[in-house]
């Protein structure tokens, strides 16, 4: 028997190949790459490019970034959730099984995956915001913003692992992750500058999720305003233990097959609907 | 027989698989030796597929002993799904690749891999190497799936109703896959509603009805095919057969005389022989024995889904 490929190689091959998948899909890419590029355009029109009175920067310099986060977080919570779920109904997920790849393997080149697409998503954002919109970049934050960034994205892409985990279909992962992050969108500051009137249970709330602890220091390292290198341990602890959890609940509770047994006649039909 | 001396693959017994309060598999036995095709044969719901996922480690057992290839497929250890290959009833396959893609990809997870190019040449779907999934027939999505389940070159091959939904002639070529896989030494389990299928392909076979093996052996044997009557038929068209020099005759409305017998060569020189004397012509005269559908219908009690 010849030698066993290595794991490198395989989680490369894996990255590459879920990576095709996305790009290859036109539904997927658009809402995730150019759907938050479109709010920001349109945010920026309707509100004018001008200062917000008590946070001392414009709108582009707070959208900017707070859409990148959405985007990141639609590209690793939404995307994982559901495609995993819709290949798992399909049967997909139960013939990887089926062959030698380590599960870990095969994850693994999901989630690389979907930083990749993160990560191009916040780059095609923050570009856009520099080059049209005058938005500024600092070297004294952009650490903590990376750093913020990582942590965000790997976080909530095991919170998309944990849907997948869960839900029993691919129609159940969409509704899930858009019941939850959109609330969450609002609360958390993404789309609504937060109000210095807003009650203080809505923002206890907010805190209580991660959302509100990836967008706050993301887009705080934005602001000239902001002291110092702009690290936030408390919400970089924050977002780690949501993940940590996560993990633990996704693997915990993690299916392989759809409750009826993956494929299956019945079942064929959903593949016109399948955003993987 | 040969096939005891070999060595042997599979080996399973007092196999019991229980969903909640449903006996899916009451007690089987089985035995596949190295090179053997084996076909389990049955309705739906005969508890075919359960017993394959078993042994493809999908499914755990509620009791009983089960070995293949020397491993507990339960385990779903590496090193056993490097020496497997399976084909799994109908799946879907990501649309957005393209064959020689998806061959590639799933190709990459095995120590020993056949060509991407050749493994598409055997299936027959050379000129779709560069196509969308999405393109493909029912039959060459398929055929597909037949080349990633041996992608891997694997020992032993699952399977799972592989020729369902094909058209004559893609299922001739699947058999040829198949019959291509043997000669290279490689062990098959099969399932399969198609009778024509289990009787071309397979050296043995299992009939499962309600979660037992309710007969088993060689298609020409199975269920005493062997030694069933044959039934010699022909028409009587109003010519009086009075004197028929046979035991057991009967008659059927449309005119039809059947002979059964258990020594054709016997029982048929005789008819030909008094129909001569008598100047009886026989119309349409036949000579068949059971069908392996006739003896698969009785077997299952007739709940068949042929």
């Amino acid at each position: 028997m010849s030698e066993r490929p290595s794991s490198f190689g395989l989680l490369l091959g894996q990255t590459q190949y879920q990576n095709k998948i996305f790009f290859r899909n036109p539904l997927a890419a658009f809402f995730t790459l150019f759907f938050p590029l479109m709010i920001f355009v349109v945010f920026a029109l309707v509100f004018g490019n001008q200062e917000i009175d008590y946070l001392g920067v414009t709108t582009a310099q707070y959208y900017a970034p707070s859409m990148a986060v959405f985007a990141a977080v639609s590209a690793t919570y939404t995307n994982l959730a559901v495609t995993t779920a819709y290949q798992r109904d399909q049967g997909i997920l139960k013939r990887v099984r089926g062959t030698p790849l380590p599960s870990a393997v095969y994850m693994g080149g999901k989630i690389i995956s979907a930083v990749m697409i993160a990560t191009i998503a916040v780059l095609i954002m923050m570009v856009i915001g520099v080059v049209f919109y005058g938005v500024q970049i600092y070297a004294a934050t952009l650490a903590s913003a990376i750093m913020t960034f990582i942590v965000g994205v790997a976080s909530f892409a095991a919170l998309g692992l944990l849907v997948a985990a869960v839900v029993s279909s691919g129609e159940a992962a969409t509704a899930v992750t858009n019941a939850t992050l959109l609330p969450l969108a609002f609360f958390s500051g993404v789309f609504i500058v937060p109000s210095q009137d807003s009650p203080a249970w809505l923002d206890a709330v907010a805190s209580f999720f991660p959302l509100k602890h990836f967008v706050e220091p993301f887009v705080s390292a934005f602001n000239p305003l902001t002291v110092g290198s702009g690290w936030n341990w408390v919400s970089l602890a924050y977002m780690v233990l949501w993940g940590l959890v996560a993990v633990f609940l996704a693997v915990r509770f993690f299916k392989w097959e759809a409750p009826t047994g993956g494929g299956g006649r019945s079942r064929r039909k959903k593949k016109a609907s399948a955003a993987s | 027989m040969w096939w005891n001396s070999g060595m042997s693959v599979i080996e399973v017994a007092g196999l019991v698989k229980h969903y909640g309060d449903i006996e899916a598999v009451a007690g089987v036995d089985l035995h596949v030796d190295a090179g053997e095709v084996f076909a389990l044969l049955g309705p739906n719901g005969a508890g075919k597929s359960t017993i394959v996922e078993i042994l493809e480690g999908y499914r755990s057992k509620t009791s009983g002993s089960v070995s293949v290839l020397g491993f507990d497929p339960q385990k779903a250890e590496r090193s056993y799904r490097e020496r497997i290959g399976i084909v799994l009833q109908e799946t879907a396959i990501e649309e957005q690749l393209t064959v020689g893609e998806v061959i590639d990809v799933y190709g990459s997870v095995f120590p020993n891999r056949r060509a991407t190019g050749d493994l598409i040449e055997l299936v027959g779907l050379d000129e779709k190497t560069d196509s969308r999934i999405k393109t493909l027939s029912g039959g060459q999505r398929r055929r597909l799936e037949l080349a990633l389940g041996i992608v891997g070159d694997p020992e032993l091959i699952f399977l799972d109703e592989p020729t369902t939904g094909f058209d004559p002639s893609a299922r001739r070529q699947a058999w040829s896959i198949v019959e291509n896989l043997t000669s290279l030494g490689k062990t098959v389990l099969l399932t399969t509603h198609y009778m024509d299928e289990a009787q071309y392909l397979a050296d043995r076979v299992a009939v499962i009805a309600r979660g037992r093996i309710v007969a088993e052996g060689t298609p020409d044997t199975l269920g005493g095919r062997e030694s069933a009557s044959t039934l010699i038929t022909f028409q009587s068209n109003g010519q009086s057969i009075e004197g028929l020099p046979s035991d057991d005759i009967s008659h059927s409305e449309n005119g039809r005389v059947t002979v059964r017998s258990t020594d054709p060569t016997r029982d048929l020189y005789r008819i030909t022989g008094w129909a001569i004397d008598h100047g009886v012509d026989l119309v349409g005269l036949s000579v068949s024995r059971p069908s392996l559908e006739d003896i698969y219908l009785r077997l299952t009690g007739g709940d068949g889904d042929v």
